[in-house]
C-alpha cells in the first residue's frame, strides 16, 4: 500500500446561478484545491462560511463531481468512478454529516440505519444483523437495548453517535466528518471528540475532518488545510499552522478566536491540580 | 453601587401537556450601567427564558415569580402596552439570526425609522436623520445610500450591525444580547464583539449577553451568570468564574472547552 490514501489534485468546482434578468453567473467554489490525506491520519480543513470547505469535502464523498481536477484513492482514480467501482469506494468513505437528525431516516430503527450501509453493499454481516448492530452502537457508546428505538428518541449526541455507528458499520478507511460536532453543546462536543479519536485510534482509519472551529481542529488533527474563497492558502502540521502561520488570512482567522483571560486558565488549573 | 438592572429570585414557570415546568428557578443578578453581565449555559439552560422575561416576551400562559427591576420600576405583570413603551426605549434587544428578525420586504432604513418613531414621534426628516447617523455608529459605510438597501443585500455581519443599530436607536439604558455572534463566522464575531464593545463605552449602556460560548464571555463579561437546567449555579466575577470556579458543573463546562493554546496531545504523530 502507498503511504498516500486519498490524493485530490486540483479539485474544481463551478456552479452556474442565475442573477438578476436571468443573467448567468458563474462561481467558483473550490478552485484547484489539492490535498493528500495518509493512513491513519487526521487532515482538518478549515475555513469561513463560503471558503469551499464543504464542497470539497462533497467532491471526495463523490456525491458531487468536480468541474476540474482528478481524486485518486488508494493509487486509482476514482474521479469519474460509477457502478461497482463507485460501490466500492463508497464502502472505504464514509461521512458524518453536522445535523444527525436530517441524516438519520426518522421512519427507521436503530438497526435499520446502522446496516443500511451494509445493505447497501449486499453484505450479510457476519454473526447477524443484531449481533452487528449490537457491537456497533457498545462501541460508539450507545445502549444496544436500544437497537429498535427511532433517532427521535434520542438526544443530539446520542444522535450524532448513531451517525458515527452507520459510518463504521462497513470498516470504512477513510471518514469524513463535515462539522460532524459543530452542532453540539460543548461538553457534549468534548465526549464526541473523545469518541471519534479513540475509534481511529482503535481502527486505524483516516479522517477529512471539515470544520470551522481552529480549537477543535486543534485537538483532532495533525495537519490542516485552511481555505479561503475556494483556494487553500495554508497547508501543514498543525503545529506549524497554529503556532507560525505564514499566510495573512490564517493569522486573522487565529487573532479572531476569543480567548479566555490565559492567567484565570492558569490559576483555575493550578487550584484543579 | 449604580444598578440597572435587578434581578431576584426570579422563577418562570410553563405550562406543558405534563404539567408545569419550572424553566427558570430562583435568578438572581444585577447589571450596573456601563457592564456587560454574561449568562452562559447549554441548550435548555434556561438562559434565553430568563432574557425573555425581562423584555416581557415569555410564551403566552408562562407564569413568573420574583422581581425584575429596571432604574427601579418593577417589569414583571406589566401590561402589554406598558410593555410596548418599555421595549426599545428603556430596554432593547437583539437576537441569533437577524435576518428573521428583519421584514424581507422593507428597507433597512424603513424599519428603523418604524421603531424610532414609534417611540420618539417627530417628522420623519427628524426620523430619517437619526436612522442614517444610527448606522453610520454601527459600521455601515455610506449609510445615506445603504438606507435604502433590503435586508437580502447584507452580509450576515452587516445584518447584525442593522440589528445593533435598530436596538440603539432610541438610546436604551439596556441592551439584551442573546447570541447576537454564534451565527457569524469567527472574524466577523470578533467585529461584532469588538462593536458592542465600543458602543456600550460611548453610550453608557448596560448590557446582558448571553451565549453558549464560555470563551466569548470570557472575553466581553465583567461578571458571569452559569446556568443549568433552569438553574443558577454560579455568579460571579469574570475573574473569578473562570480562575476559581466553585461549583463542578463550571469546572466541567470550563474543562471541555477546547481550546486554540492548548498544547497539543503528546503522542502527536509527527509527520
Amino acid at each position: 500500500m502507498s503511504d498516500v490514501l486519498l490524493s485530490a489534485r486540483g479539485l474544481t468546482k463551478r456552479f452556474t446561478t442565475r442573477g438578476p434578468y436571468g443573467r448567468r453567473k458563474e462561481f467558483t467554489a473550490v478552485d484547484g484545491v489539492s490535498f493528500d490525506v495518509r493512513p491513519g491520519e487526521t487532515l482538518a480543513v478549515v475555513g469561513e462560511s463560503g471558503s469551499g470547505k464543504s464542497t470539497s469535502a462533497r467532491i471526495v464523498a463523490k456525491l458531487m463531481d468536480p468541474s476540474a481536477g482528478t481524486l485518486e484513492f488508494e493509487g486509482e482514480d476514482v474521479t469519474r468512478a460509477t457502478g461497482a467501482r463507485l460501490a466500492r469506494y463508497r464502502a472505504d468513505v464514509q461521512v458524518v454529516f453536522q445535523d444527525p437528525f436530517s441524516s438519520l431516516n426518522p421512519r427507521h430503527t436503530v438497526e435499520r440505519i446502522l446496516m443500511a450501509p451494509l445493505d447497501y453493499q449486499g453484505i450479510a454481516p457476519t454473526g447477524g444483523r443484531r449481533a452487528h448492530t449490537k457491537e456497533l452502537m457498545e462501541r460508539v457508546g450507545l445502549n444496544p437495548d436500544h437497537a429498535q428505538r427511532y433517532p427521535a428518541q434520542f438526544s443530539g449526541g446520542q444522535a450524532q453517535r448513531i451517525g458515527i455507528a452507520r459510518a463504521l458499520a462497513v470498516n470504512p478507511k477513510l471518514v469524513i466528518c463535515d462539522e460532524a460536532v459543530s452542532a453540539l453543546d460543548v461538553s457534549v462536543q468534548a465526549q464526541v471528540i473523545d469518541l471519534l479519536l479513540r475509534l481511529q485510534r482503535e481502527s486505524g482509519f483516516s479522517y477529512l475532518f471539515i470544520a470551522h472551529d481552529l480549537a477543535v481542529v486543534r485537538r483532532m488533527a495533525q495537519r490542516v488545510a485552511v481555505m479561503s474563497n475556494g483556494k487553500i492558502v495554508e497547508q501543514g502540521p498543525c503545529r506549524q499552522v497554529f503556532d507560525a502561520p505564514g499566510d495573512p488570512y490564517t493569522r486573522t482567522l487565529l487573532a479572531a478566536i476569543p480567548r479566555i483571560n490565559p492567567e484565570w486558565d492558569r490559576r483555575r488549573r493550578a487550584a484543579a491540580g | 453601587m449604580n444598578e440597572l438592572l435587578a434581578v431576584q429570585n426570579l422563577t418562570v414557570t410553563l405550562p406543558t401537556t405534563r404539567g408545569p415546568v419550572d424553566v427558570v428557578k430562583d435568578v438572581s443578578f444585577t447589571v450596573g450601567r456601563d457592564e456587560t453581565v454574561g449568562i452562559v449555559g447549554e441548550s435548555g439552560s434556561g438562559k434565553s427564558m430568563t432574557s425573555l422575561a425581562i423584555m416581557g416576551l415569555l410564551p403566552r400562559g408562562a407564569m413568573t415569580k420574583g422581581s425584575i427591576r429596571l432604574d427601579g420600576a418593577e417589569l414583571l405583570h406589566r401590561t402589554d402596552r406598558e410593555m410596548r413603551r418599555i421595549r426599545g426605549e428603556q430596554a432593547s434587544m437583539i437576537f441569533q439570526d437577524p435576518l428573521s428578525s428583519l421584514n424581507p420586504y422593507y428597507t433597512v432604513g424603513l424599519q428603523i425609522e418604524e421603531m424610532y418613531r414609534a417611540h420618539r414621534g417627530g417628522s420623519r426628516k427628524a426620523a430619517r436623520k437619526a436612522v442614517v447617523e444610527a448606522l453610520r455608529q454601527v459600521g455601515i459605510p455610506e449609510p445615506q445610500e445603504r438606507a435604502g438597501h433590503y435586508p437580502h443585500q447584507f452580509s450576515g455581519g452587516q445584518r447584525q450591525r442593522i440589528m445593533i443599530a435598530m436596538a440603539l436607536v432610541c438610546s436604551p439604558a439596556l441592551l439584551i444580547a442573546d447570541e447576537p455572534t454564534t451565527a457569524l463566522d469567527v472574524t466577523v464575531q470578533a467585529q461584532i464583539l469588538r462593536l458592542l464593545a465600543d458602543l456600550q463605552r460611548q453610550t453608557h449602556t448596560g448590557m446582558v449577553f448571553i451565549t453558549h460560548d464560555l470563551a466569548v464571555i470570557g472575553s466581553i463579561a465583567t461578571r458571569v451568570l452559569v446556568m443549568c437546567e433552569g438553574q443558577q449555579v454560579e455568579y460571579g466575577t469574570a475573574e473569578q468564574v473562570f480562575s476559581a470556579p466553585r461549583h463542578a458543573y463550571t469546572r466541567r463546562l470550563l474543562e471541555s472547552i477546547p481550546r486554540i493554546t492548548d498544547d497539543l496531545p503528546a503522542d502527536e504523530v509527527v509527520l
